[in-house]
């Protein structure tokens, strides 16, 4: 069996402690001197720092808000390249691949997870950079499908239901004001016209008051 | 494989039509029908923890898996095909209630004209000023023949809007370019959101005719005449893509399920892959499928009818080998001919000064303006002969999808400090307006046997031969001028609309309004089906659902396949009844 690798996130940014699953258990992780260990499910640790590193500079944290370290961005990546996602279950991969015009979209035979490999192998000591040279390293690959991916997936980490791993402690709901999938507007939607309603946003699982999973955790 | 006692009738597809099909003969009579539906089970409470942008909106959780089955693309005859290989253009659903049940709920009925529309562009403007290579034809059946049958799928909806045009008497308020209407509509329209006020105002300016979009999602709480109660709207802004939670969109599982799941006569079989069907001296004797467990199956039936994606009753009937493929070089046979989507890539990007709260909304919440549909504004100057819509929708904003949406230039990065401090400037003040333009249908667009890609069963994929023409592309650009004009009276910054011929790309999310291939008609030298959705050569099939539309309208097709699956039931029902069997 492979060793289970890790990674350390800030834990103020998860909220000192989450309940997580892995492999249909469900884990209580705590803090310890500040960090709270995330078992990976896809990357190495090694790469898990390169790709947290990139998410970092794409959705950086600001004066502006929390970014895509204090979302958890790198857990919603990796558990979705673990999932039926990454291993393209969602994709038609029958050849033979050709390459085409633009209309007709990505066209090629690796999966998430293989642009994946093949994108972090281009980033090596990454993470040791400083952000100036991160930016620039990130400038020469900005139209490969590995950035792309990646970009997408750092919006998905910061806004997704917090039971993908990402938005943690809705750190993105309440930085935008989305308040989170609500039973019903009826009586608001014709109010507070021109002006910011924001109800206190919830999670899926607090709306409906129990554990709910997203496809990557199911089979 | 294993061959099943006979029944009456078998239907392919456990959607709108396949469910109205069965709904209709099963109830008023006796006959034993059998639908097999490709995906799974559903019901309602399912939706409730559904509510989730990544699984659902991103990842098409309710769509069928394309993995298993999808089409495969090319601009022209000289083009090579290659394989649709991840969602974008539309969004064929899977699962007990299929598309009906991801939908965003717009009910229209089409413009009287669009019936005969053949006929009445040859009037209107004589042939010599129609588009290279149109191929629209007249459907055989008018309005008038249809209006009752509207009435039926609004009442059993509970479709919620306000009558623009009742029995010719123009009503303001409502769209009076609408077709004549017996009555008024079983439910009040929808609240209006921000958006939707912002929208009218601009239109009421500019001499425009506003209306609230007729909708599916129920304004309120609605019994049909089936007995089935239905909540009213609670505007939760997860509606195109989901399924409702509370059951407030009219869907197959919360409108016909409940009423066939009394009758015993009816069973409703999920996971059934249909292959072919099987037919002798030119009658359907039944259908091969595969079973949820793998196993092959044969169910002989008396009748048969094909209610599957307009896709698949193609390809079921070219796998099948009935009828005669269309030649695009000759013209000749017709199986396959008269592909069309929807003109519906053009949409204006708007920003507001004040936040729109743009969670909150309904999948067909949406104030629009029909003063351009059909040909009506038209003064023949535009270089076209059919116009469509513009709405403003308020379907419910999700945050993954809504960021990073800004004024086109406002920062040099997509990513970011500058990117990001720009995207929360902007977040929650955007919105489109959108044109939905009819789509004509052409001699070089068709459907027909990919040769060298397949399905996960071996098959072969069904390929599209589809590029827009000159008048999609004029169309985009009338359209502009007018989305230029409502920007300008709603007095809100916008996005200078990209002109220019543009190819058809499977990338962008048109509609998924997929027409033609199996078309009606009056005659068989023109249609794969008689004006009751019955195969010419084949009499006891039938072919419901968009396949048979010999082009796209503006307006959504929903509404428009209840009414045809009506007239091909009642017509089942009546061969049923004179001979025992059809």
């Amino acid at each position: 069996m492979k060793r289970r690798e890790f990674i350390s996130l800030p834990a103020q940014a998860l909220g000192g402690a989450l309940l997580y699953a892995v492999a249909g258990e469900r884990l209580k992780l705590t803090a310890l001197d500040g960090a709270v260990r995330v078992p990976l499910k896809f990357f190495t640790e090694a790469e898990a720092k390169v790709v947290a590193a990139a998410c970092a500079r794409i959705f950086p944290t600001d004066n502006l808000g929390p970014g895509a370290n204090e979302a958890g961005v790198v857990i919603y990546i990796d558990r979705q390249l673990a999932g039926p996602y990454g291993r393209d279950k969602y994709r038609y991969t029958q050849g033979p691949f050709e390459t085409s015009v633009p209309e007709h979209g990505y066209q090629g035979k690796e999966s998430p997870r293989e642009l994946y490999r093949a994108g972090i192998a281009t980033l090596a000591g990454f993470a040791e950079l400083g952000p100036a040279q991160q930016d620039e390293k990130l400038r020469t690959i900005e139209n490969s499908m590995f950035f792309r991916l990646l970009r997408s997936h750092t919006i998905e980490g910061m806004f997704c239901d917090p039971m993908h791993g990402g938005n943690a402690g809705l750190v993105g709901w309440r930085m935008i004001g989305f308040p989170g999938p609500r039973m019903s507007y009826r009586e608001e939607v014709d109010q507070h016209h021109g002006e910011a309603f924001r109800p206190k946003p919830m999670s899926l699982a607090q709306v409906v008051g129990r554990p709910v999973r997203g496809a990557e955790d199911e089979g | 494989m294993k061959k099943l006692k006979a029944v009456d009738v078998v239907i392919v597809g456990g959607g709108w039509t396949g469910l109205a099909m069965a709904k209709e003969v099963a109830s008023r009579t006796s006959l034993s029908v059998v639908a097999l539906e490709r995906g799974g089970p559903r019901k309602s409470s399912d939706y409730i923890t559904g509510m989730d942008e990544v699984d659902y909106a991103l990842r098409f959780r309710m769509m069928q898996n394309i993995a298993d089955e999808t089409i495969t693309h090319r601009h022209s005859g000289r083009d090579a095909a290659v394989p649709v290989r991840q969602y974008g253009s539309f969004l064929p659903g899977a699962g007990v209630g299929g598309a009906g049940e991801h939908w965003e709920g717009a009910a229209f009925r089409f413009l009287e004209d669009e019936f005969t529309l053949a006929s009445h562009l040859k009037e209107r403007f004589g042939a010599a000023r129609l588009p290279k290579d149109l191929a629209v034809q007249d459907w055989g059946v008018t309005y008038r023949d249809l209006e009752p049958l509207y009435w039926r799928a609004e009442l059993m909806m509970g479709v919620s809007g306000k009558a623009g045009n009742l029995r010719g008497e123009k009503i303001a308020g409502g769209n009076v370019f609408e077709s004549p209407r017996e009555h008024e509509y079983p439910l009040p329209p929808l609240k209006r959101a921000f958006a939707s006020i912002r929208f009218h105002e601009a239109a009421e300016k500019l001499g425009y005719h506003p209306f609230l979009q007729p909708s599916a999602n129920s304004s309120e709480a609605y019994t049909n005449p089936d007995g089935v109660t239905r909540a009213g709207c609670a505007y939760c802004g997860f509606c195109e893509r989901f399924g409702c939670m509370v059951g407030a969109k009219a869907q197959p599982t919360n409108t016909l399920l409940p009423v066939l799941s009394r009758r015993k006569n009816f069973e409703l079989r999920t996971g059934c892959w249909v292959r072919r069907i099987i037919h002798k001296e030119g009658r359907a004797t039944g259908l091969e499928y595969v079973d949820a467990s793998g196993e092959e199956v044969f169910q002989p039936a008396d009748v048969v009818v094909l209610a599957a994606f307009a896709i698949n009753n193609v390809k079921l009937l070219a796998l099948s080998k009935i009828g005669e493929e269309y030649d695009s070089g000759t013209g000749k046979g017709t199986l396959g001919k008269n592909l069309t989507h929807q003109v519906s890539a053009a949409a204006m990007r708007v920003y507001f000064d004040q936040p729109l709260n743009s969670f909150m909304g309904a999948g067909a919440l949406a104030m629009m303006i029909s003063d351009f549909d059909g040909d009506h504004g038209l003064t023949g100057d535009e270089g076209i002969v059919r116009g469509g819509t513009f709405k403003m929708a308020s379907s419910g904003g999700r945050p993954i999808t809504a960021f990073g949406t800004m004024p086109a230039g406002t920062v040099r990065s997509e990513w970011g400090s500058d990117w990001k401090a720009a995207s929360l400037a902007w977040v929650d003040r955007s919105s489109v307006i959108t044109f939905t333009g009819e789509h004509l249908a052409y001699r070089q667009n068709y459907m027909d046997i990919d040769p060298r890609y397949k399905d996960k069963m071996g098959d072969p994929l069904i390929r599209f031969t589809l590029d827009w023409t000159e008048h999609e592309h004029r169309q985009r650009a009338f359209a502009a001028g007018v989305q230029t004009k409502l920007a300008r009276a709603m007095g809100v910054r916008f996005d200078e609309p990209r002109l220019g011929p543009t190819k058809y790309s499977v990338v962008t999310y048109q509609s998924t309004h997929i027409q033609g291939g199996a078309v009606m008609g009056t005659s068989p030298e023109t249609s794969v089906v008689d004006t009751h959705l019955r195969h010419w050569q084949v009499r006891n099939l039938w072919v419901v659902g968009a396949s048979a539309y010999p082009q796209n309208a503006s307006g959504n097709p929903t509404l428009t396949a209840l009414a045809l699956t009506y007239r091909a039931a009642d017509d089942l029902v009546a061969s049923a009844s004179k001979g025992g069997k059809a």
